[in-house]
């Protein structure tokens, strides 16, 4: 169990979990909280990591007021209980068989389940050609930039309060000019805030994709 | 109205109910006839429970509730589900 700081207000939990079964890369997890007095709240998180052993880690990003994000990107202390079940979920994933190209679009911390795509194709050695589109208020926001620099992905920074560069939200032009056309037929994974994940896809299906293709995540 | 997140989320609640994972399941909805995923659902979770409304007409699909020792599950506003599951591997001696 070890923790790291990918910004000012998110944490990358790394769990040991004994009897871990593997995951596929963009599964989640529900986290369980239970308070002394017998409270318990859960919440859910996408699994940040590539399937590796017994290994999972976690991306939390810290909400104003958010009672379990607060936890355990504050008080949460290395070797600490936490309840998990997972992992969850077999819609939004990504597969090291599959061959078609991708197209990655995040928002914000939408980045984590497909961080864990990204060095799912990385450590499995493929070749499918990943491209990512990353939308964050400034660079300071952005998770693992290090590592995705050399993760040998087609990597787009969209810049909505401060660059470098132009500062705007991302549209039809930006998902044109750095994503996939839809005569590729690519799978495309689409990850953040309602509001952003919404207009996104509505910008793909205009683009042509087809709607079967274009897979969401919202959280809320 | 945006403060709804996909059917995703229901996979954990689901699976504690069902043997396989449900999310990635096709169904068809009663009120508009749409076929689309579980996943592809808009869930609401301000109500006591979470409330799954049909993406493209916004009816109630599915609603569950979970109580501190049971679950109720409705699936009124669906008509069927379509759930893909491994062929049984055949044996030979």
């Amino acid at each position: 169990m070890d923790t790291r700081d990918e910004t000012t207000t998110a944490r990358t939990l790394v769990l040991d979990v004994p009897d871990w079964p593997g995951h596929l890369a963009g599964q989640h997890v529900d986290v369980r909280l239970t308070a002394p007095d017998g409270y318990s709240t859960q919440r859910s998180y996408s699994i940040a990591s590539a399937p590796d052993g017994t290994k999972v880690e976690l991306t939390v990003q810290r909400i104003p007021d958010g009672e379990v994000s607060s936890y355990l990107t504050g008080v949460f202390s290395i070797g600490g209980p936490v309840e998990l079940r997972g992992p969850i979920g077999g819609w939004f994933v990504w597969r090291r068989t599959d061959a078609a190209p991708v197209l990655l679009v995040a928002g914000g911390s939408g980045i984590v389940p497909l961080m864990a795509m990204v060095r799912t194709r990385m450590a499995a050695g493929s070749r499918v050609p990943f491209r990512l589109v990353y939308s964050i208020r400034t660079p300071a926001d952005g998770f693992y930039a290090d590592e995705l620099r050399s993760a040998g992905v087609d990597l787009t920074y969209v810049h909505t309060r401060a660059g470098p560069g132009p500062v705007g939200r991302l549209t039809a032009a930006t998902l044109d000019s750095h994503g996939w056309p839809a005569s590729l037929e690519p799978a495309c994974y689409v990850c953040g805030p309602t509001g952003f994940v919404e207009t996104v896809s509505d910008i793909l299906v205009a683009l042509g994709h087809d709607p079967g293709r274009v897979r969401t995540e919202r959280f809320g | 109205m945006t403060n709804f997140v996909d059917g995703n989320v229901l996979a954990g609640p689901l699976r504690e109910i069902f043997a396989v994972e449900l999310t990635a399941a096709t169904g068809r909805c009663a009120s508009c006839g749409r076929v689309d995923t579980v996943a592809s659902l808009h869930v609401y979770q301000q109500a006591p429970g979470a409330v799954a409304r049909c993406s493209g007409c916004d009816a109630v699909v599915l609603r569950l509730v979970r109580g501190p020792d049971r679950a109720w599950l409705d699936l009124r506003g669906l008509v069927c589900l379509e759930i893909a599951l491994p062929e049984p591997v055949a044996v030979t001696d």
